[in-house]
């Protein structure tokens, strides 16, 4: 085999293409042949850098708002909120964005194979926060600038709590989306640590206490509060993301009680 | 961009949500890289998602993001003449780019060199500057992880173009890559 050979099937020998007869004689050229080795040291070193470097691009927000508002929506109910029944069944369909997005009231009901699915998905939306200009849509660390702005850009503006003085600081707020429909996510460090606490509506008001469940190395502190569902997202280790929830709930209810 | 009544099916929108969504990130990398502008790319994709719903009922599988890229590539060369067209066309080919025997482009380098890691900004520029139709084969292999046989069915080639326009690709990109080294060292 001539180097000028090699060098073209060296790369379906990378991509594991090359049927077994081709890759042992390219093998065997570049046992004997110090260059073209060199070249597949190289060119297998790029390819490991460019698949652990951030090379890739998230799809804006508005663009998967134009494609969703494009399509056809779910069946919608009659003006009437939906029974609790037709909720669940809308879930079963694999549907999130169900009768209830024509009425108004837009609900996250969840049944437990649902659950790991929205964990799933709130991961990734996490991780997406984490590239390059994707974190924040509102940059503040002002409670009363970042509440104002999710006003009218959600059926419901999640509440936005300052704990700084806990030791967590609000660095801002940002739309995503989650389980097919757009949500919010306030925004909190805590040393070089990403929080991205996720607020979802639900129709279910029954109060639900944390739970904490690690996926894909992220530890998740998920809860139910009058109406909203949460989910705190961050590397921080579960007693901190722990610690960071009881925070926040300690001061939701002092906000309700002041 | 608006389906017609005729399209208007619950149950269609719900089964194509479920398969096509989850791949729009995907889509909008690819957009990205072919035509290396954020706002265009943005459009192609919106207009391939609203073909792919056309034509799902022909959708017969096996894999969702071949046959997504495969609408997506369409439309992006669709824009590709656009461009031609227009008064600030994008150059396609640096000159004798296809010409160029491949092992010219590869100088010795000493053994024990180390090729230096970029930051994604710094690799996505490097990717982004790969001439057509290499870079497009490029991406889909490498980060897309498309198989061969996947990326001549999305570029309507043979596999044995796909191997020769990979080989090619990465030897530009090798290339580009330690002349960024050079000039960063």
């Amino acid at each position: 085999m001539t180097c000028e050979e090699a060098e073209v099937l060296v790369h379906a020998l990378i991509d594991g293409e090359l049927d077994a007869g081709h890759a042992r004689e390219v093998e065997a050229h570049i046992e004997g042949c110090a260059h073209c080795a060199a070249l597949m040291k190289e060119y297998q070193e790029i390819r490991q850098a460019i698949a652990e470097s951030d090379v890739r691009y998230k799809a804006p927000l508005e663009l998967r708002r134009k494609i969703e508002k494009a399509l056809p929506q779910p069946q919608t109910q009659a003006q009437a909120a939906p029974s609790r029944r037709s909720v669940l069944r809308g879930f079963a369909m694999g549907s999130a964005v169900s009768a209830m997005a024509a009425t108004g009231l837009v609900a996250i009901v969840l049944r437990s194979d649902d659950e790991q699915r929205i964990e799933n998905e709130v991961v990734s939306a996490h991780l997406r926060s984490l590239q390059a200009g994707h974190l924040i849509d509102v940059v503040s660390t002002d409670q009363h600038t970042v509440k104002p702005w999710f006003n009218g850009k959600l059926d419901v503006s999640p509440p936005v709590i300052d704990l700084t003085a806990q030791g967590f600081t609000l660095i801002g707020g940002r739309l995503d989306y989650v389980n097919a429909r757009e949500i919010g996510a306030v925004v909190y460090k805590r040393r070089q640590h990403v929080i991205n606490l996720f607020v979802a509506q639900t129709a279910n008001t029954e109060r639900k206490s944390a739970k904490i469940s690690t996926l894909q190395g992220f530890n998740i502190r998920r809860w139910s509060d009058r109406g909203l569902n949460y989910w705190a997202v961050s590397d921080l280790g579960a007693d901190e993301l722990t610690e960071f929830g009881d925070k926040f709930e300690s001061a939701m209810r002092a906000n309700k009680e002041g | 961009m608006v389906v017609n009544a005729s399209q208007d099916d619950p149950e269609k929108a719900r089964r194509f949500r479920e398969a096509a969504l989850p791949y729009l990130d995907d889509a909008y990398t690819l957009a990205r890289y072919l035509l290396r502008d954020a706002a265009d790319a943005e459009d192609a994709v919106q207009e391939c998602y609203l073909r792919a719903y056309k034509h799902f009922d022909s959708y017969r599988g096996p894999a969702m993001k071949p046959w997504l890229f495969a609408i997506l590539r369409n439309v992006c060369r669709a824009e590709y003449a656009r461009r031609k067209t227009a008064p600030t066309a994008v150059e396609e080919l640096p000159e004798g780019g296809e010409q160029t025997p491949l092992w010219n482009e590869a100088p010795e380098t000493p053994e024990k060199q180390l090729l230096r890691r970029f930051d994604g900004d710094t690799v996505r520029k490097l990717v982004a500057a790969l001439a057509e139709p290499f870079r497009e084969t490029f991406v889909l292999r490498e980060i897309q992880n498309l198989s061969y046989r996947e990326i001549a069915d999305v570029a309507a080639v043979p596999v044995g173009t796909v191997m020769s326009r990979l080989a090619r690709a990465r030897a530009m990109l090798r290339s580009a890559w330690l002349a960024e080294q050079e000039q960063v060292k």
